[in-house]
């Protein structure tokens, strides 16, 4: 089958949408950045193509009759496995590459015992990998890193205590090689693995083999890749594969909400107001200017200066009961600001209150220098999920603009891939 | 003004404008007396028949700005006590007298024997006089230039030029200089303005070729070099404006487009645009390669006409000297009001078959930057093309950013592409 595949290159994370001709969403998925843009663009095409295969699987199953009930457990079991085995595989690549840098006057004379530990620490971690993707188990992070980082420090310390090593020998060579094995992308083989998925649980076979088999056997054929994004330039593909953010954006908000004539984007490093017109396509555009104030990292900055999480921000800002006028939505300022009003008795909640409405304000004049806001208005970009945010922006389009349609989708972070994916449908079939 | 473009033209600008700062920075040794003045309204006909060397505070700024030395010279401006809001044309000039006032030449500059102040559209340009004449303490002549509030000039404001030119500038310069003023010398040299001032519309026009054979903004600031500067008036400008020529037609000839800042021929033209606002300075190839590397070529701009819009028909006129240099004064684009701007800018898309206007909104100048966005609008809604708003400064450094520039110019050439594709659908 043809896929169609938008991959949205962010300042902080990657997400990549696959698409079929019709522009159905078939799959997504999201990884970090990091330093490597290629790794983060291969990563996040390969999640959201695993995310495609889940996705025929699901249809495949629902064609079965008597499925309907087990479908979604059926399916949540095929991909714990399929990410137990993918785990598996990058630990052993892990364990080639730490071995592989035991080398050096460092070592000199000490390879024998300092291989021996490594492969004991691996052997650990292998055998406990089952744990970690048995059901019901709460994984931390799907992250590589922070799965097999946490269990090497434990195990790894206790192999070396035991051995009479100085555990900083090996910690060394695993912080040298998580690098390397991160920034490769898992190995490929799909496919294999989902077959290996499906074996390796007490499934009922008889049931599930052939629907799964079936939609296995469906090739993915990636017919077009568009990239959007901050990173777009260092995509490794050609131009005309290349459209801005805003575009994607736009195309994809009408994709998710075909009535919306406005679009409101904050993301990382900048705010975007976008006009566009019954079919998606941008009609006019306005964002902030190189200072990147009142942009998500501000909330960022805003987090750290208080200690808090990302996360948290947001609902502890909604239980302010007065509102702290904050003018300075400057990332060097706020700092101040901030600590000026604590140092005042002000409450960090009223505080939060007043920053995120400052936020908002500095979105709706973005958005005024735009054209306005027209119905429907859709709401996309990280801080889309910050439900202070969320409520001033709302206040504020009431008050300036009347009762327009508001969507926020919970696939928000997804628009920018969603319009890339859009776009590869268009460049193939237009 | 840099080694960008080597084509005959540029070179022979180059050896002009070398000549220019001879002159001024070796007055001590020829006896010459030095004006400082600005280049919207400039007066240089009338210099010239006072022998008076032309000095323009402006180009000087330009000139550091693209030589990268206007970064330190501002924030000295800054230290000393000038306010990050006021025009970095300003602050790069005060930076550099702080600095040991050298020209490009590598000699000091010399202390002006007058301050001439014929425009006043822009309020900055007072004020930036007073901070001079407080340096130098030399006389300052100004002519007071109404704007045209209601778009167009009347017989009184004429009238009122007329009679400053009469009462206060021309007795002035003939004070400074010792030289009688001589209504013929101002003739011929308005004769000589008028031709080179043919060329350079039929140069400017040009742009409505396809492909168009010049880039009339980042080209255009060096096509619009020696009329703006110290040359109007001059048979230098003249021979200058023929070269140009011919080397336009050339290229009409063989269907070429400019040249790009890579040395290239620019013939693959995707997009056709129209820009509003000044340039910036300070990182002047790398923001016009963000247009070329992405086929947009300029083919009309209004910033070419902030010494004069020749292109409406306005000429120097040796049969009404005063009264023609009044006109000129009076017809600048920045005195022009919004309505005017909009009608300008309006045509400017449908005459030269644009694909839309982009305006690059100049952070420390108020003068070009007010009601822009209101343009904009305007422009988008008369014609239907798409426009779109970038924000950079002239000569600050620290108000550029690459990323966020080419982040929007790229959005806009894709939108417009989006647009082609819509209608031709639709038809
Ligand atoms: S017109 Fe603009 S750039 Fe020129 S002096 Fe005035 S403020 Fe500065």
């Amino acid at each position: 089958m043809r896929c169609f595949i938008g991959i949205d290159l962010g300042s902080t994370t990657t997400k990549a949408v696959v698409m079929d001709e019709n522009q159905t969403v078939l799959g997504r998925g999201i990884t970090n950045s990091r330093s490597n843009y290629d790794t983060a663009a291969a990563v996040s095409k390969q999640e959201a193509l695993v995310d495609t295969r889940l996705t025929l699987f699901r249809r495949s199953l629902e064609a079965v009759p008597g499925t309907a009930d087990v479908a979604e457990a059926v399916l949540a079991d095929l991909e714990r496995n399929f990410r137990h085995i993918q785990f598996v595989e990058q630990l052993e690549d892990l364990e080639r590459t730490c071995i592989g840098n035991v080398k050096g006057p460092r070592f000199a004379g000490r390879e024998k015992p300092v291989i021996e530990a490594l492969a004991e620490t691996f052997r650990r971690l292998r055998e406990h990998s089952a744990t970690q993707f048995a059901p019901g188990f709460r994984r931390k992070s799907d992250f590589f890193r922070d799965l097999a980082g946490g269990d090497f420090m434990h195990n790894g310390e206790a192999v070396c205590r035991e051995a009479g090593l100085a555990f900083d020998l090996i910690l060394n060579i695993y912080d040298k090689s998580i690098i390397k094995v991160e920034n490769r992308p898992p190995a490929g083989d799909i496919e294999g693995k989902f077959v290996r998925a499906l074996e390796m649980e007490s499934l009922d076979q008889s049931l599930i083999a052939a629907p799964v088999k079936s939609a296995l056997s469906i090739p993915l054929e990636e017919t077009y890749v568009v990239g959007t994004g901050y990173g777009r330039v260092r995509l490794p593909f050609p131009k005309e594969h290349i459209r801005s953010e805003i575009l994607c954006h736009g195309l994809g908000a009408h994709i998710m909400y075909p009535g919306t004539r406005t679009v409101l984007d904050i993301g990382g490093q900048d705010t975007k107001g976008i006009q566009v017109d019954p079919a998606g396509i941008v009609e006019n555009f306005q964002m902030n200017d190189r200072c990147a104030a009142g942009c998500g990292r501000y909330l960022g900055y805003i987090a750290d200066e208080m200690n808090m999480g990302l996360q948290e921000l947001g609902p502890l800002a909604m239980q302010s009961t007065k509102q702290v006028r904050i003018n300075s939505t400057c990332t060097v300022f706020a700092g101040a600001e901030l600590r000026d009003r604590l140092a005042l008795g002000e409450k960090r909640e009223d505080i939060l209150a007043g920053l995120h409405r400052a936020i908002i304000l500095r979105a709706m004049s973005i958005l005024s220098r735009a054209g306005g806001v027209k119905d429907q208005f859709t709401f996309t970009g990280g801080v889309a999920k910050n439900e202070a945010a969320v409520r001033e922006l709302r206040k504020l389009i009431k008050e300036n603009y009347g009762d327009v349609q508001i969507n926020i989708n919970p696939d928000s972070i997804y628009t920018g891939a969603l319009g890339g994916a859009a776009f590869a449908v268009r460049a193939v079939l237009n | 003004m840099s080694e960008i473009v080597k084509e005959p033209s540029m070179l022979l600008q180059k050896e002009m404008i070398a000549r220019n700062y001879e002159a001024i920075t070796s007055k001590h040794e020829t006896g010459r007396k030095v004006s400082s003045t600005f280049v919207p309204g400039n007066l240089n006909e009338l210099l010239l028949c006072f022998d008076i060397v032309n000095n323009l505070p402006e180009i000087n700024a330009i000139q550091n700005g693209m030589r990268k030395l206007s970064g330190n010279y501002i924030m000295d401006a800054e230290k000393a006590g000038h306010s990050e809001d006021v025009c970095t044309y300003v602050k790069a000039d005060i930076g550099m007298m702080g600095a040991g006032n050298i020209a490009p030449n590598g000699k000091p500059f010399p202390k002006p024997d007058v301050l001439l102040l014929s425009y006043t559209g822009c309020y900055t340009f007072m004020k930036w006089f007073e901070l001079l004449r407080e340096e130098y303490k030399c006389p300052t002549l100004m002519l007071h230039v109404p704007y045209e509030g209601d778009g167009h000039s009347t017989k009184n404001m004429r009238d009122y030029i007329v009679k400053q030119l009469k009462e206060v500038i021309i007795p002035g310069l003939e004070e400074v200089s010792g030289i009688k003023f001589d209504i013929d010398r101002l003739r011929e040299a308005l004769r000589n303005s008028a031709k080179a001032e043919d060329n350079l519309v039929w140069v400017l026009e040009s742009g409505k070729h396809k492909p168009s054979p010049i880039d009339a903004y980042f080209g255009g600031v060096y096509y619009i070099g020696p009329i703006f500067t110290a040359f109007r008036g001059t048979r230098d400008a003249i021979a200058y404006y023929d070269a140009l020529r011919k080397e336009v037609q050339a290229r009409i000839e063989t269907r070429q487009g400019p040249i790009t800042p890579d040395g290239s021929n620019f013939n693959d033209q995707r997009y056709r645009l129209i820009v509003e606002g000044p340039p910036n300075w300070t990182n002047f190839r790398e923001f016009w390669k963000m247009f070329s590397d992405e086929g947009a070529v300029v083919v009309a701009s209004s910033y070419t006409k902030v010494g004069g819009m020749y292109d409406l028909g306005f000429r120097h006129d040796a049969d009404n000297p005063l009264e023609t240099l009044a006109d000129y004064c009076l017809g600048c684009y920045t005195n022009r009001n919004l309505p005017t701007r909009v009608d300008i800018l309006a045509k400017y898309i449908e005459e030269y078959e644009a694909d839309g206007l982009l305006i690059n909104s100049i952070k420390s100048c108020n003068s070009f930057s007010a009601g822009q966005l209101m343009i904009m609008n305007e422009v988008e809604r008369r014609t239907g093309k798409p426009g779109a708003f970038i924000e950079t400064d002239l000569v600050d450094p620290r108000y550029f950013s690459a990323a966020n520039v080419k982040n929007r110019l790229e959005s806009y050439f894709q939108m417009i592409e989006q647009k082609r594709l819509g209608t031709a659908k639709a038809a």
